[in-house]
Formats: structure tokens, C-alpha cells, sequence
């Protein structure tokens, strides 16, 4: 599946459903097709940043950026496993897994002070200050037992999200 | 940081530019860490933009359902594109021809003969203006059914329109004569528009350049008053838009005039072509061609009820008043975007609206014991 075609034939919905790990039903996936040939423009076989950021919706998402490292040039097997963290079958730990490799920018497996207060800048912008920002961290930091020299890891999210009832779920139009 | 009053009109503005946010129970109690990693809200809202977001929906173009993969309708469908291609083309060709050259054969000897009696040059040439609309109509095989009062010649009032493309202009046109304000568009189309409709009094504008407002909203107000000139339409989206759905009605320009507003609904029936001119895809002319090689142009006008400004409504209010009793008539569903978005990123006030409710919240529950 190099190029984008407009018609995606039987085998090529069995391996991107592979691919997601059957998150997606295969009706899903030719909806997530027309979306993304939709997005496309020039049928170059991923979507790039600037067409993205040709969603409104997208481009006012305080995490846009994060998130547009993570998906932009991806073609479309790797576009719908990306996506398949919003799945309504996806697990919890699925999702907090996504979670992770959002803050987990630098890809090194663990989540430092630094990548939390990242990622705590993007979501408050210029209404609370570094100092503020450092603040409130430290202190729910340390609640939890941990300490502002602390990596966590996967398993700490996994820890203090799994009880909060994740709620992540996007319903893909099926035509 | 904004002082408390600018906050207020922020929230005005963009609840009315946008009602997406998205909808959770309002954190309360202690923070804990989990609030903080939670970030799972503003990731779905990400995601199902990219999955399926209300502004692109505004500006698909739908292909029509194929339906001649049967044995049987196949043979039909092709002797249908060989009646349309080789048939209907060429005859709606001839007639647009024949109807130009009427045209330019009444219409220059007109402009120069007439030159000192402004007046009855001026009938003339809207007569003519409007003949040749009606030649452009038929050569589509455009059936039109115009519902409601004809638009009357008056001062101090304006007509808007939603706009799904440059021929509701013509469909419109050959009913009355009005004067349009329009982009400025490059070819043979930007030739018609300074020779031909500068006789119906146009107002040229460019998208691009933001000080034109000001110009051009005088422009828009000396035309209102006169009472010798045609009566005004404006398209308040500012973009064309699919014929589904309907974008913010632009408060600039037609609405802030002090004068009465007329609505008027365009709904094309899509059952012989899709009218939706999406001009990131074709160039007019391609436009035109498909409609020229389709069965038929099916559409519905309906001249609505002229409206004023309410007392204590502001221009914003005004607009969207309007715009529901066209979606409403036209069936069309609004949705909160500003057309102009098709050319332009959304200004970052709307993202630092969220950034300040997520941190009012934060500071907030920092203070719960």
C-alpha cells in the first residue's frame, strides 16, 4: 500500500486491522481511509503537518504540537494505529500506554520532572508561571510519594491513572 | 494577562465563534497527581478532530452514488453520457453563444451610444445583464423555482445569500439585476467582472488585504444609499460552502449598515449535479463545464422576510439571526466556524481560552484543602 489509491481492496483492510491489533472494526478503517485521503490532498500517502493544521478543531488543541510530532508523514497503516488508542475497544492500559508516549517526548522509556512540566506548559500557556507551575507539581509530586527528582516509569501511570475511570474515546463516522 | 472586562468579551466572541468545548464535569476537590497526568480530555478532543471535524464536512463535495456497475443500467448510463457529452453539450453550447453574441451585439453599441442619458443606458444594460444570465441558466438546463416576493428597488437595504458557488450570483441575477461585492478573480472571469458587471454597479474587494475593511465598508454604505443604484447582495459567509452546511455569517458589511437585511435561501437539489463549487479542487471554468455536461441545475430560491437590526442586538447576534432563518429555509446545518478558515489558521485567542480555564481550574483546586 505505497501510494494512496482511492480504493483500499480486502488485503489491505486485513493488514492495517493487524496492524492496530483489531481495534478497529473494518468498516472503521474504509471510514479512517476516506478521512485520511480527504486530509491527503496531493494523495501523497500521509498527511503532512500543514494539513493538519488545516483542522481548526486541530490547531487550537493546546497539545497539537506534541501530538503533530507524533503523527505527522505517518502513512496510513501507522496513521490508524496511532489512532487506535481512541478506540472503544482499546484497553485502559492502552490508553495510559498513549498517555506515555506523549509525555515521554524524548522516546527514552522513562518520564522526567522536565517532561511533566512540558507538557503542563503547553495546557496553561502564559496563565500560570514556571514558578507556579513548578509548585503545583512538586507538591502533587510529592503526595504521591514521589520527588522532583523521580522518573516514572510505565508502570507509575499506569498506577495513578488506572483508578480515575480513563475516559478516551473517539467514535469513528461509519457511513 | 487581560484584565477581567477583555476576559469577559474573549468569552462572548468565542463562545459565540465556537461552542466545542468539550463537555466534562468541572474538576473539583483536592488536586492529586492523576489530575495532572490526566490529560486524556484534551487528547480525545484532538483526536476527533482528526478523525472527523464540522469545518472540513462544510467543504466536502460529495460524488454522487455509482450506479452504473449493473448489466442492465450500464448500457443506459452510457447512452446517457453519450446524449449528455454529445448532444446536450454542444446545443447548450450553441445557445450560449447565441445568447452572448445578443449580448455584445445590445450591450456595447448600448454603453457608447447611450453614453449621455445615464438613465436609460443604465435600464438597458441591466436588462441585458440580466438576458444574459438567463442564457447562462439555460445552458445548464438550470431549473429555478423562485419562491416569495421579488426583491424590490430601495434604498437602505441589502440582500443576503448563502453561497455555494459563483452561479448562485447568476442563478440570482437574471431574476433582478443586483449589484454584487466579489473577489477580485484572475482570467477571463476578473475581465467579466470589470467590464460587464461594472455596469450593475460591483464592488471588488481582496480577501487578503485587511485594510480594505474600512474602504470598503463606506463603498458598502454610499451604495445603500443611493437610491439610483441596484439593490445589494452580499454572500455573509465570504467563502463557498457545500450546500449542507452554512459558516459564520460575517458581521462586517452587510449587518452593520443600518439597514434592513433580506435573507435569501439557495438550496440546490442534488439529484442531477452537485452545484458546490469547491475551488480548491477545480478552476471555474472546470466548474462550468461540469454543469454543462450534466441532465440539470435543480435549485430553490426563496426570498425571505426582510429583517432589522433589534434594539440592544448587537452586529454579531444580527448575523446569526439571519443565518438561522436561511439554514432553517434551506435546510442547511450551521456550524460555528468562520469560513474564512479555509485560508488561514484560527487565531490563538481560542487556544488560550483553554489555557486559562485549565489553569484557573489548577490554581483553583491548589487552594482546596
Amino acid at each position: 500500500m505505497g501510494s494512496a489509491s482511492s480504493v483500499l481492496t480486502q488485503y489491505d483492510i486485513e493488514e492495517v486491522q493487524e496492524h492496530c491489533s483489531n481495534l478497529f472494526s473494518q468498516q472503521e478503517i474504509v471510514s479512517l481511509y476516506q478521512r485520511f485521503c480527504q486530509l491527503d490532498r496531493n494523495a501523497k500517502g500521509f498527511i503532512s503537518a500543514d494539513e493538519f493544521l488545516s483542522v481548526p478543531e486541530f490547531a487550537m488543541n493546546p497539545l497539537s504540537q506534541r501530538l503533530l510530532k507524533m503523527v505527522d508523514g505517518l502513512n496510513f497503516k501507522d496513521f490508524v494505529a496511532f489512532l487506535s488508542a481512541f478506540s472503544g475497544k482499546a484497553t485502559t492500559q492502552q490508553k495510559i500506554e498513549f498517555i506515555f508516549k506523549v509525555y515521554d517526548s524524548d522516546n527514552n522509556g522513562k518520564v522526567s520532572f522536565n517532561d511533566i512540566l512540558e507538557v503542563l506548559r503547553d495546557l496553561s500557556g502564559s496563565f500560570m508561571s514556571d514558578e507556579q507551575r513548578e509548585k503545583v507539581l512538586r507538591q502533587v509530586l510529592q503526595e504521591a510519594g514521589y520527588s522532583k527528582e523521580s522518573y516514572l516509569m510505565l508502570d507509575d501511570f499506569i498506577k495513578v491513572l488506572s483508578r480515575s475511570g480513563l475516559k478516551m474515546e473517539v467514535e469513528v463516522p461509519v457511513d | 494577562m487581560n484584565s477581567s472586562s477583555e476576559i469577559q468579551n474573549h468569552k462572548l466572541s468565542s463562545e459565540l465563534d465556537l461552542d466545542l468545548d468539550f463537555e466534562f464535569d468541572q474538576p473539583c476537590g483536592k488536586l492529586r497527581l492523576r489530575d495532572l497526568l490526566d490529560i486524556s480530555p484534551t487528547l480525545t478532543e484532538a483526536s476527533g478532530a482528526i478523525i472527523d471535524d464540522s469545518f472540513t464536512r462544510c467543504f466536502k463535495s460529495n460524488p454522487p452514488e455509482p450506479w452504473n456497475w449493473n448489466v442492465y443500467l450500464f448500457p443506459l448510463w452510457c447512452l446517457g453520457v453519450v446524449i449528455r457529452y454529445l448532444f446536450l453539450f454542444p446545443a447548450r453550447v450553441l445557445i450560449l453563444t447565441f445568447g452572448w453574441i445578443i449580448f455584445l451585439s445590445s450591450y456595447i453599441p448600448v454603453h457608447f451610444l447611450l453614453k449621455g442619458h445615464d438613465k436609460l443606458r443604465k435600464k438597458f444594460e441591466r436588462y441585458l445583464v440580466e438576458l444574459i444570465c438567463s442564457f447562462f441558466v439555460a445552458s445548464w438546463t438550470g431549473v429555478v423555482k423562485y419562491h416569495g416576493p421579488r426583491p424590490s428597488r430601495r434604498p437602505k437595504q441589502v440582500f443576503v445569500a448563502n453561497h455555494t458557488s459563483m452561479i448562485d450570483f447568476i442563478v440570482l441575477e437574471q431574476m433582478t439585476a443586483f449589484a454584487v461585492i466579489m473577489q477580485k478573480h484572475p482570467g477571463w472571469v476578473g475581465l467579466l467582472q470589470s467590464t460587464i458587471l461594472e455596469s450593475v454597479g460591483c464592488i471588488w474587494f481582496n480577501r487578503t488585504e485587511v485594510k480594505d475593511r474600512e474602504i470598503l465598508t463606506k463603498k458598502l454604505r454610499d451604495h445603500v444609499q443611493g437610491t439610483e443604484n441596484n439593490p445589494l447582495l452580499i454572500f455573509p459567509e465570504g467563502t463557498c460552502v457545500n450546500n449542507n452546511y452554512t459558516v459564520m455569517f460575517k458581521k462586517g458589511g452587510a449587518f452593520e449598515l443600518d439597514c434592513t437585511v433580506c435573507p435569501i435561501a439557495i438550496k440546490y437539489n442534488k439529484i442531477f449535479v452537485d452545484a458546490f463549487w469547491n475551488s480548491r479542487k477545480q478552476s471555474f471554468t472546470k466548474h462550468l463545464l461540469r454543469l454543462m455536461t450534466s441532465w440539470a441545475v435543480v435549485c430553490d430560491v426563496w426570498y425571505l422576510e426582510p429583517q432589522n437590526i433589534k434594539p440592544g442586538e448587537t452586529a454579531i447576534e444580527f448575523a446569526e439571526r439571519v443565518r438561522d432563518i436561511i439554514s432553517v429555509r434551506a435546510g442547511l446545518k450551521k456550524v460555528p466556524w468562520d469560513g474564512l478558515l479555509k485560508y488561514t489558521r484560527p487565531s490563538p485567542k481560542h487556544r488560550e481560552l483553554k489555557q486559562q480555564r485549565f489553569s484557573e481550574s489548577i490554581l483553583r483546586r491548589l487552594e482546596e484543602k
